[in-house]
């Protein structure tokens, strides 16, 4: 009795970290596996048998690829918008002082602080009554605005904790003001604006919500999984998840790999 | 501009500031100051932090605009230049290296932004002359104190600049380093001929390593000279406080005997010789007498009567004493003023020099130095900060 209570005491960190773990991964667990199946209705909820019909033809429910590209679009075009708007405030709000800087700052931590379903429903309403149409602008205008705040405070922390002499220093050593940001602010500011701009990525291409009000008649990705789930769940949204979450954990390692090299040189 | 045209090259003036100033809203950061800067000259702007005198080379360096006056490096006017434009280079405070980029690309840094392609030998060099040839592609957080602080100067002097500005850049070692590096940075001065101008808080840092040295405080240079002349005659009580410690006594000017001020200060009469005197003595008023801690001699009461005629002697009583190996420290309370500091060599060590011993302080009158007695007594020690 004595020694399992002792063998407990020692591993309860690594018992309670593979518990969060599995937590965490159990859902990712059944995604892929059921990525393999082979349903007899339209519901892929009980396992049949093995198959790999979906894997090599994803494309093979109506609309699937077309909102998946379409997903991919507005969140490449989101991000890239939302990074290049985020990290120009967020220079701004860290180096200069200026007449409302801080309601401004405040400002931006809103969309954040928000409830969706609301920004979604004023956005959806201000867009009738300008008379836009809705789809693809309305849709990515949507998003630049809610990763714009991510990006702001990725980007913001970095810029902040940066020496201000580093930027002298380069003016000092003869670099003009544009090759002082090539060459020292923005390799500096670079890992915050990468967080930015993944956490962008990834908030883009799964948002529901507003995307669900503010899209009219065109679908992404996550519409389609929604509205299919009433109907029935083709075994090629698992696929489609499976090759995400494959491709994100494969960043990550390549990430670690790449830092680890950097840190041993 | 009433200053005339320097003339450039290695026997000219190569920093030459006229009425530059410096205002930050209402307060002023540095009152309008001239200085000339001979070229090829180890310069040391020296004073308490909040004194101008970063904000005097970042003004040389174009980091700072001046409020008023010019800035000329060479002969050439470069008051409206941008700091990319200037031939000078910093070697900044804690260094700023670009912590992105590995030792080799830091030193190549400024030659790089010139459009200069073939970097290698000279940075290869730069960097041998520092010591730190097999570094080259570390990053900077992977080295030392010392060696990141070497790799600083080495990116700044590649350049050839006319004029390297340092800012305390031996701030943050430890003192053996400090010690280590001051001697580092003179001989590398004396190796390229570079006129350098450091700023230091740090006296001793200032006298070690500086051919002339600035004394700055509250946004004016206070006395500006060799190192041997700030220490052996201040003009300031604030000089002969920051320069090491000075014994202040205030004293009744009595007249003039020959070249000699006569002076008493409680009952005891002191002489002066008049050329030691920055100040116009006039009988009748006071006078403020300083003489060093090393310059005096102390000799126990009882034997008074061997001290030799013509030397400044006052008595007093020790009230501390401590050992510092080379010398010995005393701490002495005169009816002419308490705390005297006075050290004494550990040659022959006379045993009855302890607390509580009745001592007479005698000193030679051209050792002492006189000042305008209407100053701060306090000014530039630890009590009397930034007056």
């Amino acid at each position: 009795m004595r020694t399992v209570t002792r063998w407990l005491r020692r591993n309860l960190v690594v018992l309670v970290g593979l518990g969060t773990l599995g937590y965490l991964m159990l859902p990712n667990v059944i995604v892929t596996v059921f990525s393999f199946n082979k349903p007899n209705g339209r519901f892929n909820y009980e396992w049949q048998r093995f198959s790999t019909d979906a894997w090599t033809d994803p494309c093979g429910v109506a609309d699937l690829c077309g909102s998946l590209s379409l997903s991919l679009r507005i969140a490449i075009w989101a991000t890239i918008g939302a990074t290049v708007l985020g990290t120009m405030i967020a220079f701004a709000l860290a180096r200069y002082r200026f007449r409302a800087r801080s309601s401004v700052s405040t400002l931006l931590f809103l969309p954040m602080a928000m409830p969706e379903v609301v920004m979604a429903a004023s956005l959806a309403t201000l867009f009738l009554n300008m008379g836009v149409t809705f789809g693809f602008w309305t849709i990515l205008i949507a998003h630049i605005m809610f990763c714009l705040s991510f990006v702001v405070t990725a980007v913001k922390a970095r810029v902040m904790s940066m020496d201000p002499r580093l930027e002298q220093a380069a003016q000092d050593l003869y670099a003009t003001p544009f090759q002082t940001f090539l060459r020292v602010t923005l390799p500096i500011a670079a890992p915050g604006i990468a967080a930015g701009a993944l956490l962008s990525f990834a908030l883009s291409f799964d948002d529901f919500i507003i995307t669900n009000f503010n899209a009219g008649s065109t679908v992404t990705f996550p519409m389609f999984v929604w509205g299919s789930a009433q109907r029935g769940t083709p075994v090629q949204i698992n696929v489609i998840g499976t090759a995400m979450f494959a491709v994100a954990v494969l960043c990550v390692l390549a990430g670690q790999l790449v830092g680890r090299r950097r840190r041993r040189s | 501009m009433t200053a005339t045209a320097p003339t450039a090259g290695s026997s000219g003036t190569d920093v030459r500031l006229t009425a530059i100033s410096k205002r930050y809203g209402s307060f002023t950061a540095v009152h309008p100051l001239d200085l000339a800067i001979p070229a090829g000259s180890f310069f040391a702007l020296l004073g308490a932090s909040g004194c101008g005198k970063t904000t005097t080379l970042r003004m040389i360096a174009g980091l700072e605009d001046p409020t008023t006056g010019s800035v000329e490096l060479a002969g050439k006017d470069v008051t409206a230049l941008p700091p990319h434009k200037r031939p000078v280079n910093t070697v900044f405070q804690s260094y700023a290296l670009f912590p992105h980029l590995d030792i080799y690309e830091n030193v190549a840094f400024g030659l790089r932004r010139r459009g200069i392609k073939s970097v290698k030998k000279q940075v290869g060099d730069m960097l041998d002359l520092v010591q730190l040839g097999d570094f080259a592609r570390r990053k900077p957080h992977q080295l030392s104190g010392g060696q990141q602080q070497r790799v600083a100067v080495a990116r700044a002097l590649i350049n050839h600049p006319q004029v390297l500005l340092l800012d305390e850049p031996l701030g943050a070692l430890d003192l053996k380093l400090r010690r280590q590096m001051q001697l580092e940075l003179k001989r590398i001065q004396t190796e390229v001929g570079i006129t350098f101008v450091h700023v230091t808080h740090d006296q001793e840092e200032a006298m070690t390593m500086a051919d002339t040295v600035a004394v700055m405080n509250g946004g004016r240079v206070e006395q500006l000279g060799a190192p041997a002349d700030l220490y052996e005659t201040p003009r300031t009580t604030f000089v002969a406080n920051f320069l090491g410690t000075s014994n202040l006594i205030t004293a009744d000017v009595l007249g003039t005997s020959g070249d000699d001020i006569l002076l008493r200060a409680c009952d005891t009469k002191l002489t002066l010789p008049a050329t030691r005197c920055t100040t116009t003595a006039r009988t009748g008023e006071k006078l403020l007498i300083g003489i060093r801690p090393e310059k005096i001699t102390l000799t126990h009461a009882d034997d008074a009567g061997t001290i030799p005629d013509g030397r400044n002697r006052i008595t007093g009583r020790i009230a501390d004493s401590s050992f510092i190996g080379v010398s010995t420290q005393y701490v002495i309370d005169s009816p002419v003023g308490p705390g005297l500091s006075v050290y004494e060599q550990n040659i022959e060590r006379d045993s009855r020099l302890a607390p509580g011993a009745e001592v007479v302080l005698h000193w030679n009158p051209g050792h002492s130095f006189g000042l305008d007695a209407a100053q701060s007594v306090e000014a530039g020690t630890d009590a009397g900060e930034g007056t």
